[in-house]
């Protein structure tokens, strides 16, 4: 098998699983206990948040550990949504219409028992947002902006320096969705002017179940899941030492080596663009061609039924996935495919190949010998 | 290694065909089909609810095999459920499973199965396969009698029994739960329902009520001596055989006897006028591929349930074929198969017309 899903999930580094092991058993403690055990554990823990913060260039204090990406996402919408309500009576947020569904659903959510209203911005056929989008949509009653740093389906990175730029010219809080981002592209808060930022660990050899929210100081916010004071009474609940610590470690490794993960899957990446385009009729990138994440390519094709392709390409050895893959068989274009204008007869045959360290030149060679057959025969079972 | 795709439905049937596969060494894939359902009813579908594909998966991972869902909803749509109303229609009682087995399990899967570059296919249905002299493959009644599944396999030939596989019909039922026990597999079946999937559950008749309404057209009820003694509520409602419903008042019970979509009118009779010696069959399937010389004797079945009766068997223009029955039989009924065996081989069969 051959794993071209790096932008679902991607394996925990071995020096990564190194770091976490003695949290589990060896160094056991509870953070907050008063003991060696929890001093050691708490230990751990301040270390984290440091190489956290010094790889985003913010305090150890702005730096809140979460359980997933989305949990991120959840606290920073939520908890500034209430908080702004609570202190200006703003209650408009605005989002762009391909947001990942961890920030469109949550605003749903709002919208509905909450009583906020959503300004969805449209997103251009690359599915990115532009800056002056953004301005002209600001008004006195919005509370927050949110746009994602990098789209997970088709890799578009967005402006957001510019849109941070200008949230803070017309004093609004701005999140941003950095979860597909941070493997690839710089994530100095301070450099992006961001006032949030959500991260999940196991999208750069980081373990599952962690993530965080960068939170700069003085930004208003309510947490949300209430109980003890830990992560300075934001995100309630026992930390998750090990997986902390991994995180941690993930991030630091990837901030290190950045630009050689980019120089070894950039050019694989742009072989498996260049010869989709040209080697398969009725084909089409989705996504921005230049301004996009380096190990990621997305396609769509006429005619094919999606889910259909990545079950032949699971069965010719190469693990992909689809905007519009479902495990039931019940496909639907996704929301993302819908917001860039393309039709259902393009919009079910989506394709995203995204590469990662493990990825090798003759893996791509093989996935390119044998995609074409495979789009092929999707076509006739059609 | 061999590739067989297996039809999966997350019942101990196919779960088994599963692991009994696996265990003579192929490589198995489990697949699944997304069946249609109407509007809102998408949890209903007997074949494909969430719960049997969750139940599916678990088989699939328990025995460490690959496993999809192929969606099959719009070709399930055209051709099965459009089969069971034209049918309804014409004023026969359709058997959509029948189309189910040959136009999506056996073709629109098969072809699936074989893009996926499998060599076989295999479902867990009662029936057995053998290698006939000539290189013919027969389709043979399975082992234990009482679940045999043949009457709608009626419908493949030769060229979809060399690529299919029935692993379960060698056992008794007993013992494919025994085997499903030692695989740790779910042993409860679903119910042996007659009820078609996409009925979810319901009455025939609340789904041509909301599907097709225009076709339950009131009309009179007639004697076979042509005296109306009452009014039908739509011809689609009864079905052959049927007592229990006609709302007329008769000092003898009355049973269907006809359907006469033509006038719109319902012909009923006395328990002596059921029941016919002979019935002609159209669109026969003959699973040699070759028509029959000469007329045959035979044991015949004419519905699912129905227990076979000795029959002589002559074909006739082209593809269809005349039943002469030894003795008069019963709810002889338009739109279900007639289906021809001799001892456990399973020749053919057609449509009754």
């Amino acid at each position: 098998m051959i794993y071209l899903d790096y932008s679902a999930t991607t394996p925990v580094d071995s020096r990564v699983v190194d770091m976490m092991t003695p949290y589990f058993s060896a160094s056991f403690g509870n953070p907050s206990s008063v003991h060696r055990y929890g001093q050691v554990a708490e230990a751990a823990i301040d270390s984290a948040r440091e190489t956290v913060a010094s790889v985003l260039n913010c305090s150890p204090e702005e730096i809140i550990f979460t359980s997933c990406g989305s949990e991120s996402d959840n606290l920073a919408i939520r908890g500034a949504a209430y908080a702004m309500r609570e202190k200006t009576g703003a209650k408009r947020i605005l989002a762009s219409r391909a947001e990942h569904p961890a920030v469109t659903k949550t605003l749903l959510h709002l919208e509905k028992y909450e009583g906020f209203l959503i300004d969805w911005l449209a997103v251009d056929e690359y599915g990115m947002i532009t800056p002056q989008a953004v301005s002209k949509a600001i008004n006195d009653n919005t509370a927050l902006v949110s746009v994602m740093y990098a789209n997970n389906e088709i890799g578009t990175i967005n402006p957001i320096k510019e849109i941070a730029e200008i949230c803070k010219a017309k004093d609004v809080l701005f999140h941003t969705d950095a979860v597909q981002a941070a493997a690839y592209l710089p994530i100095d808060v301070q450099a992006l002017g961001l006032d949030m930022m959500s991260l999940g660990a196991h999208k750069f050899y980081g373990p599952k179940g962690v993530g965080a929210l960068y939170v700069r100081k003085g930004t208003p916010l309510v947490s949300h899941l209430t109980g003890g004071g830990q992560e300075f009474s934001l995100r309630a609940g026992t930390q998750n030492v090990p997986y902390i610590v991994g995180f941690a470690e993930a991030l630091r490794l990837t901030n290190e080596e950045r630009d050689q993960r980019v120089t070894h899957v950039k050019p694989l990446r742009d072989q498996i663009i260049g010869v989709v385009l040209e080697t398969i009729p009725d084909s089409r990138l989705t996504g921005h061609l230049e301004s996009r994440l380096p190990h990621h390519a997305s396609f769509a094709f006429k005619d094919v039924d999606g889910n259909l392709l990545l079950t032949l390409l699971d069965a010719a050895g190469f693990a992909c996935s689809s905007g519009s893959a479902c495990k039931t068989g019940n496909p639907e274009p996704s929301e993302v495919m819908n917001a860039i204008g393309l039709s259902r007869d393009w919009g079910l045959g989506s394709l995203r190949v995204t590469l990662g360290v493990h990825t090798t030149p003759a893996d791509v060679d093989s996935f390119l010998n044998v995609l074409p057959g495979l789009i092929q025969k999707a076509r006739m079972l059609k | 290694m061999t590739k067989v795709v297996v039809a999966m439905s997350g019942g101990v049937d196919s779960s088994v065909a599963a692991a009994l596969l696996k265990e003579q060494g192929y490589d198995v894939i489990g697949m699944m089909l997304r069946l249609w359902s109407e509007p809102g009813k998408e949890d209903s579908n007997r074949c494909c609810t969430p719960d049997s594909m969750a139940q599916a998966r678990r088989v699939a991972a328990k025995l460490d095999i690959p496993f999809y869902v192929i969606d099959a909803k719009s070709v399930f749509r055209e051709t099965v459920v459009q089969y069971f109303l034209d049918g309804y229609a014409r004023g026969e009682t359709p058997n959509p499973c029948l189309i189910c087995n040959r136009q999506i399990r056996w073709t629109f899967l098969l072809d699936h199965a074989l893009a996926l570059g499998a060599d076989f296919m295999a479902t867990g249905h009662y029936v057995r396969i053998q290698k006939a002299e000539g290189g013919r493959i027969n389709l043979l009644r399975a082992v234990d009698r009482s679940k045999d599944q043949s009457y709608v396999l009626h419908v493949l030939n030769q060229e979809k029994l060399a690529r299919a596989l029935f692993p379960v019909g060698d056992y008794p039922k007993t013992e494919i739960r025994a085997i499903a026990e030692k695989h740790g597999l779910p042993t409860a079946a679903r119910k042996d329902s007659q009820d078609l999937c996409f009925l979810a559950g319901e009455d025939y008749r609340n789904f041509l009520q909301r599907n097709a309404a225009e076709m339950l057209k009131p009309g009179e009820i007639l004697t076979r001596d042509g005296r109306s003694i009452g009014e039908h509520n739509g011809l689609a409602n009864y079905t052959i055989g049927q007592r229990k419903g006609l709302g007329i008042a008769s000092l003898v019970p009355l049973y269907v006897l006809g359907k006469n979509s033509a006038t719109n009118t319902l012909i009923v009779g006395t328990q002596e006028e059921l029941g016919s010696r002979e019935l002609t069959a159209r669109d026969v399937n003959w699973l040699s591929g070759e028509i029959p010389g000469e007329p045959f004797p035979a044991e015949v079945k004419i519905r699912y349930t129905a227990k076979e009766a000795e029959a002589l068997v002559t074909p006739i223009n082209g593809n269809q074929a005349q039943v002469q029955f030894d003795a008069p039989q019963r709810d002889i009924t338009a739109g279900q198969a007639a289906v021809f065996f001799q001892g456990d081989v399973m020749l053919g069969g057609g449509i009754i017309i």
